[in-house]
């Protein structure tokens, strides 16, 4: 039954949220201060993990693919596809999942105990267009700039990865990743991107604007949004991967 | 004119009252009391609409408000301000911009304008010199009386009070009454102000309204109330340990 009043009130939530996108102009701030606190100040961890996400991938590849018959540029082609496809976007996410919507549940859910919601509404805004909106839309327009950020740190990890090891001259690693690259693999990338984005911020906005019960609540709420985001970043994952590729 | 007419809510299997009555008349002050859990905030939040009743109304200048749509709604919700139990400031911007907040987006004051109207709040709050301070760096009755600048700022007909003197020592709670008593005679505003505090009570209200027992159990004026036999309220008055 809680399941039920659980998709309902979520789904009002995000209804209302795009019903009241005519009203973008009025709260253009907010979305800008967004989108700088969702994308431009996760760069550094989103690089971060995307490097050794590369780096490691690399070198594990060449671990594996350890015959001789095979050329060298085959670990670039396989690094950089799947870092295209899969690896920048999943790792991107899970690693959101926590940084962005812990603190967009945790942000909400203090207003919403704290009454803070309430008086918004009390002087007249529509709660949902002033704190939802933003963040949702926030996330899905820089989830793929997040993307693009993880991936060529991703490649350049990579790239050193094999030569700091001497497995993989640089030539040979973008050799592999030129011949495998494909315009629709970029699209199935960014698709995901937009997708796990709105997945992040909707759940964390949702979790957060509906906290009740004071701090513990807000500690439950906060919680509970990181864990279903990466539960739903997987599940649409696999989703996604069966649909498109 | 607020008239409140049969109003029942209730949260679940929990009712919390049933055809609760009353009428408050433009410039009066209502005080709405009762303990704790007996709904008194839940009354508050039905007048201004964040909490929609089981059955029954409530009309503004004789207009439902449970059937109105949202966008006017939002309108109405203008003619409130609201003093909430803890404030709710919101806590990651200056007091100034607490008070500033709904000018800036709901008026056509330029900047310069929205400062004069800011101050001249902060000032009927005794407060001009604590703009740049955030609210965590405020006393719980500093936040109050910034609470109060913002909930008038918009320039109400209405003020709602939910708890202003709990939690706060007996001479900052005479401050927030002073404020009330001053906010109802300089702005002829009216008043609902949520309490269970009787001293409050006793120095704010023109009216009272008891919430006892799931049921609006009386209401009155204030002499009628001195002069009352009603039980509950009478044990009730003796619990807060006050005499009148």
């Amino acid at each position: 039954m809680q399941l039920f009043i659980d998709v309902g009130r979520y789904c009002r939530l995000i209804y209302e949220a795009i019903r009241s996108s005519t009203e973008v102009g009025m709260y253009r701030k907010n979305i800008i201060s967004e989108m700088v606190k969702t994308g431009y100040d996760s760069l550094p961890i989103i690089i971060l993990a995307g490097f050794f996400t590369g780096a490691v991938m690399t070198i594990q590849t060449s671990y594996q693919l350890v015959a001789g018959f095979i050329p060298p540029s085959t670990i670039g082609a396989i690094v950089s596809q799947s870092l295209l496809i899969e690896l920048a976007a999943v790792i991107s996410a899970l690693v959101l999942a926590g940084r962005v919507g812990a603190r967009i549940a945790t942000e909400l859910g203090t207003m919403a105990v704290s009454e803070q919601i309430d008086a918004l509404e009390s002087m007249g805004f529509n709660s949902v267009t002033f704190l939802v909106m933003p963040r949702v839309l926030a996330g899905v327009l820089m989830f793929p700039v997040i993307w693009v950020a993880a991936v060529v740190a991703g490649m350049i990890g990579g790239l050193l990865a094999g030569v700091l090891t001497g497995t993989l001259p640089p030539a040979d690693f973008m050799l592999g990743a030129r011949q495998v690259f494909s315009p629709a693999d970029v699209s199935f990338g960014v698709i995901k991107s937009f997708v796990f984005g709105y997945i992040i911020t909707s759940i964390s906005c949702y979790k957060g604007y509906f906290a009740t019960g004071g701090a513990e609540g807000v500690g439950q709420a906060t919680t509970q949004a990181a864990v279903l985001s990466c539960i739903y970043i997987l599940v649409a994952d696999f989703v996604l991967a069966f649909l498109l590729l | 004119m607020i008239e409140i007419k049969n109003l029942t809510k209730s949260f679940g299997s929990n009712l919390v009252w049933s055809d609760v009555s009353l009428t408050i008349e433009d410039g009066e002050t209502l005080a709405v009391i009762g303990k704790s859990g007996s709904g008194k905030s839940v009354l508050m939040k039905h007048l201004n609409v964040l909490l929609y009743p089981d059955s029954g109304e409530v009309l503004i200048d004789g207009l439902n408000v449970f059937e109105i749509r949202y966008a006017r709604l939002r309108k109405l919700r203008q003619r409130f301000g609201v003093l909430f139990q803890g404030a709710a400031l919101f806590d990651s911007i200056t007091a100034y911009d607490n008070v500033a907040f709904p000018l800036r987006f709901f008026s056509d004051l330029n900047e310069k304008q929205i400062q004069e109207r800011v101050m001249e709040c902060l000032e009927l709050v005794n407060l001009a010199d604590i703009g740049k301070k955030t609210p965590a760096e405020l006393s719980g009755g500093m936040r109050k009386r910034v609470g109060v600048a913002r909930a008038i700022v918009m320039k109400p007909e209405y003020l709602l009070y939910d708890e202003p003197t709990s939690g706060l020592d007996p001479q900052t709670s005479d401050e927030i009454n002073d404020l009330i008593i001053n906010m109802a005679d300089t702005l002829d505003i009216t008043s609902i102000v949520i309490t269970h505090d009787m001293h409050s009570v006793l120095r704010v209200a023109d009216k009272v309204a008891f919430l006892d027992k799931q049921v609006l159990s009386w209401y009155g004026t204030l002499d009628e109330l001195r002069t009352s036999d009603h039980k509950e309220l009478n044990a009730f008055i003796r619990a807060s340990e006050y005499t009148i």
